[in-house]
């Protein structure tokens, strides 16, 4: 019997839903599927690219300050005779120079007001030699405040031995270039440089950045030891930025460029080829999500049509009782949303579910989650949406084919 | 008769001066109008309907009975000529307006029924008036309780119309199109599919409203004796009207 609350349109798209079980349900299950597909395309490609940038954002941070690069100027002569310029032939590159940005504790204040940035680290990097008796190496020495750097790259959790902690006189080095000096947590380390600074620092700690290549290279020291090390008294060559929006990140470096006058690289723009493979892989998953999303949307136009076909007489009483064409009209698109709206809530259980099976099947050899993947509501609260008023575009059509019915022409059937 | 309960959101209709519920003048209806194969069915129709008249439409098929009844129904539009109801000109009036002269003052009995299958025998009798409120409510529910009471089908109310005879699902019909208490049924030969003891069954009822609550009632009918039980008769011959 009818609910006194609920609307006469609801009450017929729900009774011809009903009526036609069979077709109700094949349409239902094809958009649980179609939906389901969508929701466990979106989580694994999100979760994959998650991953991804979290293995390559972890070890660096998401905009770089540098100072500006030094450049020649063309040799001038003055005006000539007809008051023309006369440049120099050959204009040489210079070289570059260690040197620091330009007043980078007030640069580094600004752009902490900024509300997209969440941490800048000054770090005064340079090249330098490091000795143990006979072996040396070339070494990368980044001189930092641990407090805002690990912030960005989370050096203690990717300590393998001793602790991150940085004094004037500590050093953290990678693991192969432990094993290629044959020192460990405690020994020290004679570092020098081209021009001829010489400290003796201790290694505190050990870690693994995971790239083998940055472990023999890369080492860190406290940042006042660095601009001692470096001749930069005071100084530092970079400001390293990390921002909210990872994707934001060249625009956030554009603006602080044209804000401070410091040439700002984001990580979309050093690691390009990277980006690029993210975008791809973002436009491939935003078309199968279109295609997979216009297939819904024409097998719920498709079986409104028919149903549309199969009612016209019911359409011809109910216009011959007095309903009205924007009744009507309602009716079947409801039946459009309903159906969109119930195959969603299914599909979004059928996405979950296999995702929880890829969760607990697909794993590495050593046993653990190949990548995690998190249950994000807003997926899902997309997904529920955007199936729903696909059902409701995809019922318009036939809705407006049933309201413009000629109740006579209907009724005779 | 039981007591029945006035319809929700019916339009009461003003008593006409005349008394005249319909009037017709000079109705024509063509189709496929401006085209090779234009049909003119009805070829100038002259009718009035008054206030409690009970009026028999005979005529072989195919002479126009039910273009004509789908023109005073408010279903269809006349080509030429003027339809007044209720006093109102209808002619010039849009879809809008005609839908809700239609609804909350003309019921409806064809000769196939026409329930809707979805709903039980009750909830296709609550229907026009449901269409009309929008909302479901507990006046709507007695009325409709009481007019299956009238056409003595309260022991099968809450049956699916589909799961309902021929004879039963008419009566529940000719409850439903009294369902908003309308000043005019059109009934399309509502006995052509039923036996003898179910049209006069059918016949019987709409009869009994008419003389209880001043119906008006058109009735459609190839059966004379029943023609014969009605207060007129208007043959249409040809797209013609005669009495």
């Amino acid at each position: 019997m009818f609910k006194p609350w609920i609307p006469f349109e609801w009450i017929v798209a729900i009774r011809f839903l009903r009526e036609g079980r069979l077709q109700t349900l094949f349409i239902v299950v094809g958009v649980a599927i179609g939906v389901g597909v969508i929701v466990f395309m979106s989580a694994l490609l999100s979760g994959l690219q998650a991953n991804f940038i979290r293995r390559v954002l972890s070890a660096q941070a998401h905009i770089h300050l540098l100072p500006p690069k030094e450049v020649a100027r063309a040799l001038r002569r003055g005006a000539d005779a007809g008051n023309r310029e006369v440049e120099g032939a050959i204009v040489q590159p210079p070289l570059q120079r260690l040197k620091s940005i330009d007043q980078w504790q007030a640069v580094a204040e600004q752009i902490r007001a900024m509300p997209e940035v969440t941490v800048v680290s000054p770090v005064a990097g340079g090249s330098a030699l490091v000795v143990r008796g006979s072996a040396s190496r070339a070494i990368s020495v980044a001189g930092i405040e641990p407090d805002q750097y690990y912030r960005i790259v989370d050096i203690n959790a990717k300590i393998v031995r001793g602790n991150g902690r940085l004094t004037a006189t500590d050093m953290l080095i990678g693991t192969e270039l432990a094993d290629d000096l044959g020192v460990d947590v405690g020994d020290k380390l004679r570092v020098t440089t081209a021009s001829g600074a010489i400290i003796t620092l201790t290694v505190v700690g050990i870690f693994d950045l995971g790239n083998k290549g940055a472990n023999q290279r890369s080492t860190f020291v406290a940042l006042h030891t660095a601009q001692s090390l470096l001749g930069l008294p005071g100084g530092v060559t970079s400001l390293e930025v990390t921002v909210r929006d990872v994707y934001g990140a060249e625009v956030v470096a554009q603006r602080i460029t044209a804000a401070t006058g410091v040439e700002a690289d984001s990580w979309i723009k050093t690691s390009a080829q990277f980006f690029a493979a993210v975008s791809a892989q973002t436009t491939a998953n935003t078309a199968i999500r279109f295609f997979v999303g216009l297939s819904v949307a024409f097998g719920i136009a498709s079986v409104l049509v028919v149903v549309v076909v199969q009612k016209s007489r019911e359409i011809g009483i109910l216009r011959a009782m007095g309903v009205s064409q924007g009744q009507i009209l309602r009716v079947f698109l409801l039946q459009g949303g309903l159906l969109g709206l119930s195959g969603s809530v299914a599909g979004s259980a059928i996405g979950s579910l296999a995702l929880l099976l890829w969760q607990r099947y697909a794993r590495n050899a050593d046993g653990t989650p190949l990548f995690p993947m998190t249950f994000d509501p807003a997926l899902f609260t997309a997904a529920l949406l955007l199936a729903t008023l696909t059902g409701l575009a995809a019922a318009f059509a036939p809705a407006l084919r049933a309201a413009r019915l000629d109740p006579v022409v209907a009724i005779r059937g | 008769m039981a007591d029945v309960a006035p319809a929700s959101g019916a339009v009461t209709v003003p008593p006409l001066a005349s008394a005249v519920v319909v009037q017709l003048r000079g109705v024509r209806k063509a189709f496929n109008v401006g085209t090779p194969i234009e049909t003119e069915v009805l070829h100038g129709i002259d009718l009035s309907l008054h206030k409690g008249e009970f009026c028999a439409v005979m005529g072989p098929s195919g002479s126009g009975k039910s273009t004509l009844l789908n023109i005073v129904g408010l279903l269809d539009r006349p080509t030429a000529g003027t339809l007044t109801v209720f006093g109102e000109e209808t002619t010039t009036l849009d879809d809008r307006a005609l839908t809700r002269l239609r609804g909350h003052n003309i019921g409806f009995v064809f000769q196939n029924h026409h329930l809707i299958t979805a709903f039980s025998a009750l909830e296709n009798v609550m229907m026009p008036m449901l269409g009309a409120a929008g909302f479901a409510s507990k006046a709507m529910r007695q009325r409709a309780a009481g007019l299956i009471e009238n056409v003595g089908l309260t022991a099968w109310q809450n049956n699916l119309a589909g799961n309902l005879s021929g004879g039963q699902q008419q009566r529940v019909a000719v409850a439903r199109a009294l369902a908003m208490n309308p000043a005019l049924v059109l009934a399309d030969e509502p006995t052509g599919n039923l036996d003898t003891r179910s049209a006069d069954e059918v016949f019987a009822l709409l009869r009994r409203f008419n003389q209880e609550q001043g119906t008006t009632v058109l009735f459609v009918t190839h059966n004379p004796a029943l023609a014969a039980r009605c207060d007129k008769t208007i043959q249409v011959i040809d797209g013609l009207a005669s009495k």
